[in-house]
């Protein structure tokens, strides 16, 4: 089995625009599948499923909406964390509101609901462009978390002015509340994260991708050759703020469980899903998988490095996780913009010709 | 309205050309004080290749920019296909099936050969986003359908080696093919073309040129250029607008305009005592 | 006069004051900006930064105490001895300037020419590398500022207003020097811009850096040295506010404050900072006492922003921002 794609001859132009050209990537695809979902449920752990996996998945949804919003269409956001409380509110009170209704329902409705608003504040991206925009969207940030915050409807005017997730089944199996298990709740974020990756593959290789680069990369451009800029980035507002918002939601039902707007979903939440992005890769979905691994994983590696293993003082590890998390960034962005996703491309690259490059 | 040569013509080359398919009425642009167009009138038939020249900062890419609804002049009229044209975004002009490329090259960097293409194509393709998310018949239907017809340009404007390549790491006369590929494949009724041979070679001069009048012959598209070197442009073009400080003081076939002995001074230069 | 006339302007007063901090930080981003087309989010964890380094040098701390004797098992936070406010203050001028020079030698300098987008992405990064180094250095921990400056309400004030409507206004003497601090440091960087052989040199990379590099300014010179002023600027901003609120993590988050007043007057614009700064501060404080009781308050969080925004819809390049042209 070689990564090659000599041999591979493409018939017609739908085989050409699939998602893994080359057959070496789609069996690994198929391998990373059979894994996810043939081992991982059997073997998963709490610690495992509340340290790295589920925040993994829910995170990896986060920065590919945020992607297609920001890599794909390079409108800059710093409100995600304002949109993924709109996601968790619309879920705590759909699930107190209509106690019936299953999680996949309550999950969707949360991200249509980000979208509209998501929608709401992309209006003023027809008039405000670059940073001028990426400051603007903070206004949507300090709102609706102050919004939450203070408009008790919102918390069913509970005492904390916190929001806890009820306990939920799901085909006869808690999802959320203290009894699910670790096994239910990855499957359950797994289903989203598959379901959506594959979503946002398929508009990114289409008409709307093409749309939303071109705005991108030079947006008076794709207006003259036929871009409705109107249409092109308050889709992908919309769908970006979809993707955040379900994300949103399940962060709350499904991870924290209880939740304090300020906490969960301020500015910080917004610079960490930025951060997934550029370091992962702007423009890319396996570069959103890789950059809400990465910074997963960095605070564990930190702490489990030198907490657990050198007996260091925790606000110390998390002062060099800053460091660390900044000097990455300036990094990234100096040598490599295209993130880990690049330097991946670039070693698959080099393997596609191995070993005759010339 | 429209006089006797409505009824078209046929060229010494043997090419047909049809009835006027956008006039231009009394246009005038001004930015602030300065008047970039001052009140010019001109006319486009079908299926002729129309050259605008004229010294630089004469108004020959307002001109096109306000054809291409990037600007909006203050005053006087355009008419397409017998119809005054109300004032309207770029965006719906392109779909009145008028495409363009630029000066400086408008490129969308980050994007491939193939998908550059491809948005060119994006007029054509009418699947909603629910469609699109789920590649669902009509999606994929109309990606493959589309494909077809950018393959196509692209063959005819010889750039299939390089249809994977992202375009920012091609050279700058390949990068003028992909933009004229990309404006070709949209099907315009009216293509406009803002300086296609700027700062290219001779043979590179002689390759585009050759795409123009192929494109004109093939398709038979009508092609609205603006153009420095005076010896393409006589060669390629039916009728030429020559202008000067935003005014017109040419228009004619490329014998006449050389005749004329205003574009003659407007050119070598005269002295003004 | 009725009382709740009399409530706004004192509301209006301290917001104008409040304004004047807010247009200080804002100079700081306008420096950047217009000499290097950087639009520098650090600002707030610089002015934090600095701050901290303040404190700790007047209180001889050990800088990275914490960190060395985690490492080596040590147990030494103090040197022993005190540095008086007004030495602190021109070494911690130092430290800026010293991280002036490091940020241009290893993040910018690399960043040359890249879209205002990635530039603002890099100071991101820069800030929070910055605050994990100054929580490194200096520790977390909130601190108190004191160099010295009038603290507490104004006497004559209000004894003045009292004799006038009856009811003394409460206005700080803090709030007046930091606005007479911030009046003096404008107006100095303007005379220091217009008069001055590097402050000609720093307009002209403004305008264009090539033409600046081809008449022989040496680029990276004056972009160190415009570094080294916002540092001093955040380093003045950080006293002012450390002053007030102690020095602690929030103290960055001002820095945001400053965006919204920068939406308004303009990226470029020295004067439309501080009118900017001005209509943010005055603006926030009354609708906060007119509108804030009726939906639970704190609306100072946003109102800026929103104003900012609303505002940017009908004219996106701010108060005194030059007109954008498109062209293609």
């Amino acid at each position: 089995m070689f990564y090659r794609e000599a041999g591979d001859f493409k018939t017609s132009y739908a085989d050409d625009s699939q998602t893994f050209p080359i057959a070496f990537d789609r069996y690994r695809y198929y391998a990373v599948l059979a894994v996810a979902l043939g081992i991982i449920p059997f073997v998963i752990t709490d610690y495992w499923a509340s340290a790295i996996l589920i925040p993994f998945l829910i995170y990896a949804i986060a920065a590919i909406g945020l992607n297609i919003l920001t890599g794909y269409c390079g409108q800059v956001s710093l409100g995600t964390g304002g949109f993924m409380a709109v996601g968790a509110y619309t879920s705590y009170k759909l699930m107190t509101a209509f106690p019936g209704m299953d999680m996949v329902t309550v999950t969707l409705l949360s991200g249509a609901m980000t979208a509209m608003v998501g929608v709401m504040f992309g209006l003023p991206s027809l008039r405000i462009k670059g940073f001028y925009l990426a400051v603007a969207t903070l206004a949507a940030q300090f709102f609706l978390v102050w919004l939450f915050n203070k408009v008790p409807w919102f918390y069913n005017y509970s005492a904390s002015g916190q929001i806890t997730a009820p306990e939920r089944l799901l085909f006869g199996h808690a999802v959320t509340g203290p009894n699910a298990e670790a096994w239910v709740k990855y499957l359950f974020c797994l289903a989203f994260v598959f379901v959506l990756a594959w979503v946002a593959r398929n508009l990114t290789r289409g008409a709307m991708g093409r749309q939303w680069m071109a705005i991108r990369d030079m947006d008076i451009a794709a207006e003259i050759i036929g871009v409705n800029p109107l249409r092109a980035k308050l889709s992908a507002f919309a769908v970006s703020s979809f993707y955040v918002g379900v994300a949103g939601a399940l962060l709350f039902t499904v991870y924290l469980g209880a939740v304090e707007v300020g906490e969960a979903y301020g500015i910080q939440k917004s610079f960490l899903v930025l951060f997934m992005i550029i370091i992962g890769g702007l423009g890319s979905l396996f570069g959103s998988f890789a950059g809400a691994a990465f910074m997963v994983l960095l605070p564990v590696a930190l702490k489990v490095l030198l907490v657990d293993t050198m007996g260091w003082d925790t606000a110390l590890a998390t002062h060099f996780q800053f460091v660390i998390v900044g000097g990455l960034i300036m990094f990234f962005l100096i040598v490599e913009p295209h993130g880990l996703a690049r330097l991946w491309s670039l070693a698959k690259e080099k393997l596609r010709l191995w070993p005759f490059p010339h | 309205m429209l006089d006797a040569g409505q009824q078209g013509y046929t060229t010494a080359d043997g090419r047909r050309i049809g009835g006027v398919v956008m006039e231009m009425r009394n246009i005038t642009l001004r930015f602030g004080g300065v008047v970039a167009i001052k009140d010019i009138s001109f006319d486009i038939r079908e299926g002729e290749i129309r050259a605008i020249i004229g010294p630089n900062g004469a108004g020959k890419s307002s001109m096109l920019n306000v054809i291409s609804g990037f600007y909006h002049p203050q005053e006087g009229e355009m008419i397409y296909r017998g119809a005054r044209r109300p004032p309207m975004k770029p965006y719906q002009v392109a779909r009145q099936g008028i495409a363009r490329t630029f000066q400086n090259i408008a490129l969308f960097e980050g994007m491939t050969v193939l998908d550059n293409v491809m948005t060119g194509r994006l007029n054509h393709m009418k699947a909603s986003i629910l469609d699109q998310a789920f590649w669902w018949g009509r999606a994929q239907r109309e990606e493959v359908e589309n494909r077809k017809r950018a393959e196509e340009v692209i063959d005819f404007l010889e750039i299939q080696h390089i249809r994977k390549t992202p375009v920012g790491r091609l050279p700058y006369g390949l990068k003028k093919r992909v933009e004229l590929a990309r404006a070709l494949v949209s099907e315009p009724k009216i293509l406009l073309l803002d300086e296609p041979m700027a700062g290219m070679n001779v043979e590179e001069k002689e390759d585009m040129s050759r795409f123009i009048l192929d494109v004109n012959d093939e398709f038979g598209t009508t092609i609205v250029l603006i153009e420095h070197d005076m010896g393409v442009v006589m060669d390629l073009s039916d009728r030429v607008v020559v202008m000067d400080y935003g005014k017109k003081i040419g228009d004619g076939t490329p014998a006449e305009v050389r005749a004329n002995q205003e574009v003659i001074d407007a050119y070598l230069g005269v002295s003004h005592d | 006069m009725p009382d709740q006339l009399i409530f706004a302007m004192e509301v209006t007063l301290n917001g104008l004051l409040n304004g004047v901090m807010y247009a200080l930080v804002a100079l700081g981003f306008v420096l950047i900006f217009k000499a290097s087309g950087i639009f520098n989010y650090a600002q707030g964890v610089m002015a934090l930064f600095a701050a901290m380094t303040l404190v700790g040098i007047q209180q001889g701390r050990v800088p990275f105490g914490h960190l060395i004797n985690e490492i080596f098992g040590t147990d030494i936070h103090y040197f022993g001895w005190e540095v008086p406010a007004l030495a602190a203050i021109l070494l911690t001028a130092l430290v800026m300037i010293g991280f002036a020079i490091l940020a241009q030698r290893f993040v910018f300098r690399h960043l040359v020419g890249q879209e205002p987008i990635i530039l603002f992405m890099a100071t991101i990064g820069l800030a929070y590398f910055l605050e994990g180094v100054s929580d490194l250095m200096w520790g977390s921990e909130i601190r108190n500022l004191d160099v010295g400056l009038p603290q507490g309400i104004n006497d004559s004030i209000d004894a003045v207003t009292f004799n006038l409507f009856g009811y003394g206004f409460f206005i700080d003497n803090l709030d007046i020097t930091a606005a007479i601090v911030a009046t003096v440091l404008v107006a100095g960087l303007i005379a220091f811009a217009q008069y001055t052989k590097q402050g000609r040199a720093m307009r002209a990379v403004a305008d264009d850096h090539q033409a600046a590099l081809s008449v022989g300014i040496k680029l990276n010179y004056v972009w160190v040295l415009v570094w080294s002023l916002a540092g001093i600027v955040a380093l003045v901003a950080g006293i002012m506010w450390g002053s007030k609120s102690g020095v602690q993590f929030s103290l960055s988050l001002i820095a945001l404050k400053a965006l919204p007043v920068l939406m308004l007057g303009g990226f470029t614009s020295i004067p439309g900072a501080i009118i900017g700064g001005l209509i943010i501060g005055v603006g926030e404080a009354l609708f906060e006492f007119a509108i804030g009781p009726m939906i639970g308050g704190a609306t100072e969080n946003w109102f800026a922003y929103v104003l900012a925004l609303v505002f940017l819809v009908f004219r996106p390049q701010g108060l005194f921002g030059e007109k954008i042209i498109e062209r293609v």
